[in-house]
Order: structure tokens, then sequence, then C-alpha cells
């Protein structure tokens, strides 16, 4: 029997991106319920008890993070991360797109658990047309008497805008996100302080990504346990695996989590092209460290618990697959451009770090190098490891490293002498 | 006098209702867009008429304009083709796919054909990966994807545009 999708619940139930069909399965009912049956610790506590982490990367738990919300400072936001910009990654856009309204319903949960009463969606720029979309169907919701003032009858009132961004891969990272808000240069912040104590115009704020929030509704509705039916004891739920690269049908998996990579790759993503051997995974996007496809790791559950064991990340579970028509001097080339264009400037071992690794790896991959250059850039990229102010450059790092380590014979092949 | 703030007084009013009252710099971001929009690109005089609106200097303005790819303080083609040539598309052939529409257009990435209608530029990912190659179109009115393209389909758009008068 094929299970029904929790999050890409538009495949089984198309048009519910209209408010209507979305009410006629239930949507808003929970939200309702909430605000007018539940207390905001009851919330949490249901969310923490689903095991719920976070979607975006990090995989923080989400009740906690909900629960450290500083409850001595008011007001208090939260800001929903449709800053979707890992390269691999294009999940929250399907959602965006094919179940908005569970996201905003997700949205409004999340806010009134947290005793917000003001959300932002910040949308990466390039999703224009979408914001436009949410922006009318924010509307609707007012309409419907969905969000505004004193909501069904209680004291409660919940307000949510867009806000768009503009072409930066950093503004995902969530302090850099509500710089970006606030109208300034997106780069992050030094943390901690954290964001549930000084976030948004320094007031308690929750920043949660589009996926994490799009499980909210259906959690509060059939509870903690069903969620916790799905993925394994450590990783509970279901995840949206992003699948690209030399596949034979790329695109969103909605599976549980601990599901094998072979199952997506060879099952769902229908093999390699021109069924050609698989050399590598990236299960993190750009930022992942180079997994060699072998038995035993397209065998690995993809869990928070068991990527790690192969030297390697789940992060946003954006599958990057790779065969062997591809040299991998070439591949760190291609990240070490992004993160060079991505890093923000602000500190030095990212905005110079992630420079002369691109002019080293544009040497190497044009085969004008020298295996000291190789040394050289292994030398740069370690000494980058642990100094970064943000993630970007601890993770432009990742693909180097593993990269040289465990596919030194294409960088053999690549240099002179 | 202040041309946007003018012209556009509720559609500024809109925007500075999305923020507390006491955090107007919020609204930059927007007002960048509603200025690019009205000239094309963001010009000195649409950073000074923004400081304006938001008590901050132009320089303040500048700064954020030159932080963000999507906006612009020159002018060029009426549609920015933004092609991704990130990783996972590059993995499905999205170099070949931008080399071959500059030769058929007879420009570089990053030049403007001779007529000033087409501007092409490599972009990073635009998370639209399973569906490569991809482009975007930016005009000042917004932007459009473009996705499972081929350099036929894609000449086949600009032609619209060129028999546009």
């Amino acid at each position: 029997m094929k299970t029904e999708h929790v999050l890409l619940r538009h495949r089984d139930h198309p048009e519910i991106n209209e408010l209507e069909n979305y009410r006629k399965i239930g949507g808003f009912e929970v939200f309702r319920k909430v605000v007018t049956t539940m207390q905001p610790n009851e919330v949490i506590e249901v969310v923490k008890s689903s095991g719920l982490r976070g979607r975006g990367g990090a995989g923080f738990p989400t009740g906690l993070k909900w629960a450290f919300v500083d409850q001595k400072n008011w007001p208090h936001y939260v800001v929903a991360n449709a800053d979707e910009s890992e390269p691999g990654t294009f999940k929250d856009r399907e959602i965006l797109e094919g179940n908005p309204f569970q996201f905003l319903e997700g949205v409004a949960i999340a806010s009134y658990a947290v005793g917000a009463r003001a959300a932002y969606v910040y949308l990466r720029g390039e999703f224009w047309q979408i914001a436009h979309q949410l922006d009318r169907r924010i509307q609707q919701l007012y309409h419907a008497g969905l969000l505004g003032e004193r909501l069904f009858g209680t004291d409660y009132s919940l307000h949510i805008f867009t806000h768009l961004g503009a072409g930066a891969y950093i503004c995902g990272e969530e302090t850099a996100m509500l710089e970006s808000i606030e109208g300034k240069l997106g780069q992050p912040r030094l943390r901690p302080p954290f964001p549930p104590s000084f976030g948004l115009f320094g007031k308690p704020t929750v920043v949660n990504n589009v996926e994490t929030l799009t499980n909210v509704p259906l959690i509060i509705e059939r509870g903690a346990e069903w969620y916790r039916s799905f993925g394994t004891e450590k990783s509970p739920g279901v995840k949206i695996f992003c699948l690209s690269g030399r596949v034979k049908r790329p695109g969103n998996y909605e599976l549980p989590l601990g599901t094998p990579f072979r199952k997506l790759i060879y099952e769902y993503g229908g093999g390699i092209l021109e069924d050609h051997p698989i050399k590598a995974i990236m299960a993190a996007g750009a930022s992942s460290s180079l997994i060699v496809a072998n038995d035993p790791a397209l065998d690995t559950p993809m869990d928070y618990e068991s990527v790690p064991s192969l030297g390697a990340q789940l992060g946003s579970a954006s599958v990057i697959v790779v065969d062997d028509t591809v040299s991998i001097d070439w591949l760190i080339n291609k990240t070490v451009h992004f993160f060079r264009h991505e890093s923000c400037g602000k500190c030095t071992p990212c905005r110079e770090g992630t420079f002369w690794m691109m002019h080293l790896t544009d040497r190497i991959t044009a085969g004008k190098a020298s295996w000291q250059d190789v040394e050289l850039l292994k030398d740069v990229a370690s000494q980058m490891r642990g100094k970064c102010f943000c993630a970007l450059g601890e993770f432009s790092i990742e693909a180097v490293l593993s990269g040289i380590e465990r596919f030194r014979g294409d960088f053999e092949a690549r240099v002179k002498g | 006098m202040n041309t946007l703030l003018e012209k556009y007084t509720d559609e500024v009013q809109t925007i500075l209702a999305k923020y507390p009252p006491d955090q107007k710099r919020s609204a930059l971001m927007p007002l960048l867009y509603l200025a690019q929009r009205e000239y094309g690109y963001i010009s000195k005089q649409a950073m000074n008429e923004i400081g304006e609106i938001l008590d901050i200097t132009a320089t303040e303005v500048a700064s954020v304009v030159g932080f963000y790819t999507l906006y612009h303080d020159q002018p060029a083609g009426k549609y920015r083709i933004q092609v991704c040539t990130d990783l996972p598309c590059a993995l499905r052939g999205s170099e070949e796919f931008l080399k071959q529409l500059c030769e058929n257009l007879g420009i570089q990435p990053g030049e403007t054909t001779a007529d000033g209608l087409v501007t092409v530029e490599e972009v990073t990912c635009l998370a639209a990966c399973d569906r490569s190659p991809v482009f975007q179109v930016q005009t000042p009115d917004g932007l459009v994807y473009h996705e499972n393209q081929s350099v036929e389909n894609a000449m086949k758009l600009i032609r619209t545009w060129q028999s546009k008068p």
C-alpha cells in the first residue's frame, strides 16, 4: 500500500493550493483547534515529543527551539526560512507552489506556540512569482478570518508578511536573514545570543525552514506517536529528498528518514544516466563531503545519525549523484566557485580562503598545476576549518578536503609531475 | 522632488506598513525593487529618494544595492537571461547550454546584444536542479523561470521579444 504524503500532499490531493480545497481536507481546522483549545506550551510539548528536527540542514530539535524563546522579552517573532539556495535543494519551492496553505498553517501554529503576533516569510529573490502568489494567498486567509485581529473570538491576533530577498545564498543563515529583513547587508551575526533570545529587531525570534513548518499541522492533528511511526527512533518522521545530478529521474521524493541511498537513487531515481557506474554522492548539496558510493554507502540509511558514519552529513538531504563521467577535481572547482561567489566578505578566513581555493582549483582543473598546488589547496582548506565566522566558510572546505582524500587518483591524473 | 514617493504614495505606504513603525529601514529591499521597476535599474537618483524616505544615507542604500545580485546599479539589456551553471545543473549539461545560447546570440556571458534587448548572465543555483537546463528572465517588472530548456526553445522565446514593438 502506498502511504500518503505528509508534506507533498498536493500529489495526493491536487489543487490544494486553493484555500477552499485545502479547507476541504481539514485545512486550518488544526490552527483553529490550537488557538481555541490549547495552551502554547501544550503545542510545544506535542512538537517536542514528535521528535521533529529542523529540515533546513542543521537538524536542531524544533520543539526545543520553540521552548527557548525568551518569555521576559516581548514581542516575539517567527521567521520562515524560504531562502532555499543550497545547490541541489528544491523542496521548499515545491511545497510553496503545491501545498502553500499547509505551510502557512504551520507558520500560524508556530506563531501561536511561541506567542508571536507577526511572522515574516523570507523568500529568496528568485522566488518572485511564488512571493506574489503567497501574498495573494495570505490576503485570502485574512478574508476568511484565519489571520488578523482577535482570531476565532479569542484575544490572539496574527499577521503574516512576506519579505523578498535579492540573490544572496548567505541570507539562508538565520542571523544573516534577520539582518536582511532589517534592511541591511545579509551578513551573519555573532552567536550567541541566538535568535530565540535576540532575533528580529532585537526581539526573541524563532527561525524555521519551510519544510519543518509544513510538518507541524499534521503532527498536531494526528499526534506525536503517529509522526514517530515514520523514520527511525532518533530521526523520526518523513523528509523530502531532493535527488539531482546524473540520475534518470531527478526530483523530490518524500520518504521516511532512514531510507537507504540505494532505494532513493536506483528505485525512485531510476538509476544512473545511461547505466553508468555511480562514483560519489553529496548528501547535503554543495556543502557536503563527498561520499564514495560503494555498496556499504549505498546501503546506509539516510538519517541524521547514519550519514555521519560515512564522514558526511545529511543536511538538507539534497542528494547530488555523481557518476564515472565526472572528475572530482572539476566538481570541487564548481563548488568552490559557488562559495567564493556567495561568501559575504565579513570574515577573512572565508573571504580569502574561498578566493585562494578558487584560484588553486582553477589551475588544477586546467591541467596547469603540480602536486604541490594540491598540497597547498589542502593547506588553505585545512586552515579555514574552525576559523570561519559562520557555516558557509566551514562547509566550503568539506568537498575539497574529502575530494582530495577520497578521490586522490582524479587529482593525480590531472597534475603535471 | 521625490518621484518614488509621489508617484507610488500608496505602494510605499503599504510597504512601510509591513514593518514596525520604528523599523522603517526594513522597507529598503522592497523599495529597491520598486525603484528598479520604475527606472529599469537603481540609479543614483533612486538611491537618494529611497534614503530620503527611510532617513538613511544614499551611501547606506548603495551598500545594500551592491551586496545583492538581483539589484542592478547599471542599465543592461531589457531582458536578463540568467542561466544556472551550478553543480547539479552542470551535471546535466547547463554549461554547454550557456555556451550555445551565447554563440547563437553572438555574445559572451555577461554581455548584452547589440540591439540592447538581451543580456546573458551566469547565476548560482535557482532551486530547480531537477529541471535543468534552467534560466530565469529578470526584467524591471520581475522574474520568470524557464525550466527544461533547449537552445531552440530559448531562441524562440527571444524572437518573441524581438517581434514586440
